[in-house]
């Protein structure tokens, strides 16, 4: 059985400028028990909404989702217990201290005499030191330490992170994604939206990406990454990039990155600076990493792996 | 504790951390009413031909205190953690909806309840009111606070902004709370605004109560209490409604 189960979900909103909004358009896959599974998406692909629906945050408007078979509806109870969801939003409930919250969270869950456990998540997200500290005193980062702690208070099979590092610090991140990785290796399911690619390259066994509604890519990583083109060229260009290279090229500031299948292309795409009179610098040849693969499936120039 | 205890407990929590803004606060409000009011009218008016007006006050502002507390208890959390997001904590979990409204209207009534008897026990210095039947109290302030926590829950839900909320409770619980008979008799009333007193569900709830410390109303306890236990019902039945299909909480 699934872990999780999207079956054909989708979401209508309606909207008062024009028709309603479709964000979520026939969602299907399965996520296995023990997974780490990457969900991956721009802005406004639907990532949020899907795992609003499958935390009981919001409704499909059609298709059903399960939480090792329990239906997120019909037998809420149940899936949820199944479920430590860390919100996108940096919430907290300003009345208390950091263990208050974690035993009320274990509290709503029927979870008695949790005090080993907290003690032991606050140790391993280094919140010991502001156990008692109130939830307004505490950083941004300390904020969303304590989420994920509130998350996973009641020992749930399934966790849920969306967006779990967005304007976090560097350690914290390492400090979670070890953590993280610790819990995944026990055994618990682990299902990640993210905006940084390395992080889902990293850590996901596969990968799931959503577009306007719909899975464009359902794939292991090493499977996408093999399907990307094989190399990338990068070099820092002085000047206006030349028109024949606007279709393929990933620029930021400076810097120009285009996909390369061999030397042949890479000589080409040389010539045309030359020809251009620009001068290039710090040039390198690399792996194409989980980035070009993402680009390529959202242009739609790349291969298809949909469901 | 199972989950919905824990929420009543968290709910109690919260208002007890706040506890001067909560509880003392409507407490000196209640004691400036007796000054002022007491102060005006005792030697002009009496109610019920023997009780003098500061005794006839007490049960009347010990009971809007309990309504108005009650009140804003469960629709105060309800906005607060819409607007800052924390109601995610409560709306990921297993809890049922009759969890939540247990949970919700239970605090509230602690909540009223608390204010109610610090009402009482300041203000009873300035008038004695008596106890005729004391479990009529008891039963008016539990079925009246409930009443006002479960309207409170359907005011969270619905409100989207403190605006909103401010709106509902200045424009609809206060005129109804002021107006069925807190500082008067109704009999002192025009025999028009005694039938429009009649229909305001509030008359009867500070009517029952005052009855258990005089023994005597202006309409009968038993007639009251259905009116009151009606009301109770028909606003927990939409209360539960509210929170089971998730209005405006659950998208």
């Amino acid at each position: 059985m699934p872990a999780i189960s999207f079956q054909s979900v989708s979401k209508i909103y309606p909207s008062a400028r024009g028709g309603p909004l479709k964000a979520l358009d026939g969602v299907t896959f399965d996520i296995e028990d023990g997974e780490f599974f990457g969900l991956l998406g721009p802005n406004g692909a639907g990532k949020t909404t899907l795992i609003s629906i499958l935390a009981g945050l919001a409704r499909p408007s059609a298709g059903r989702v399960t939480v090792h078979g329990f239906d997120v509806q019909a037998d809420y109870a149940q899936a949820r217990r199944q479920l430590g969801v860390v919100p996108q939003e940096l919430v907290f409930d300003p009345f208390f201290n950091v263990r208050e919250a974690l035993r009320i969270q274990s509290g709503y869950f029927g979870v008695k005499n949790n005090d080993a456990w907290i003690d032991e998540l606050l140790a391993s997200l280094g919140l010991t030191d502001k156990a008692d500290a109130n939830m307004r005193q505490l950083s941004g980062g300390m904020k969303r330490r304590v989420l994920v702690a509130q998350a996973l208070v009641h020992k749930p099979r399934v966790i849920v992170l969306d967006e779990p590092t967005a304007g976090v610090d560097v350690e914290l991140r390492q400090t979670l994604w070890q953590f993280i990785a610790r819990l995944n290796k026990e055994g618990h399911t682990v299902l990640l939206t993210t905006h940084y690619l390395e992080e889902a390259e990293a850590l996901c066994g596969r990968i799931a990406m959503l577009k306007a509604g719909r899975v464009v890519a359902l794939e292991r990583t090493s499977e996408l990454l093999k399907a990307a083109s094989s190399n990338v060229l990068r070099f820092k260009l002085d000047g206006a990039l030349p028109s024949e290279f606007e279709d393929r090229a990933r620029v930021t500031g400076r810097i120009v990155q285009l996909p390369a299948h061999d030397a042949h292309e890479i000589e080409q795409y040389l010539s045309v600076i030359r020809r251009a009179g620009l001068r290039v610098e710090d040039v390198e040849i690399r792996k194409a990493d989980l980035e070009d693969v993402f680009l390529d499936v959202m242009s739609e120039k790349g291969v298809k792996v949909a469901a | 504790m199972t989950g919905w205890q824990t929420l009543l407990y968290k709910e109690v929590l919260r208002f007890w951390k706040v506890g001067f803004q909560t509880v003392a606060a409507p407490v000196l409000t209640a004691v400036l009413y007796m000054l002022i009011f007491g102060h005006v009218l005792q030697d002009h008016v009496k109610v019920y031909d023997t009780v003098s007006y500061t005794a006839f006050l007490v049960p009347g502002l010990v009971m809007m205190s309990v309504l108005q507390n009650a009140f804003a208890n469960s629709s105060s959390s309800l906005v607060q953690s819409k607007i800052m997001g924390s109601l995610v904590f409560v709306l990921l979990t297993p809890l049922s909806h009759w969890g939540w409204f247990l949970a919700y209207v239970g605090s509230a009534v602690v909540r009223g309840l608390a204010v109610g008897v610090g009402v009482f026990v300041v203000t009873a210095w300035f008038g004695q009111p008596g106890f005729a039947a004391p479990l009529w109290i008891v039963v008016f302030a539990v079925l009246g606070a409930g009443i006002l926590g479960a309207l409170g829950v359907i005011a969270g839900l619905w409100a989207e902004k403190f605006d909103q909320m401010a709106a509902f409770q200045n424009f609809i619980i206060m005129p109804m709370t002021f107006l069925s008979g807190v500082f008067y008799s109704i009999h002192s009333l025009p025999p028009f605004w005694q039938q429009v007193s009649h229909l305001n569900p509030f008359f009867y709830m500070i009517d029952g109560f005052r009855y258990g410390f005089f023994g005597a109303s202006d309409v009968s306890p038993w007639l009251s209490l259905s009116i009151v236990l009606s009301a109770l019902v028909v606003v927990s039945a939409i209360a539960v409604h509210l929170l089971r299909i998730g209005y405006k909480i659950r998208g």
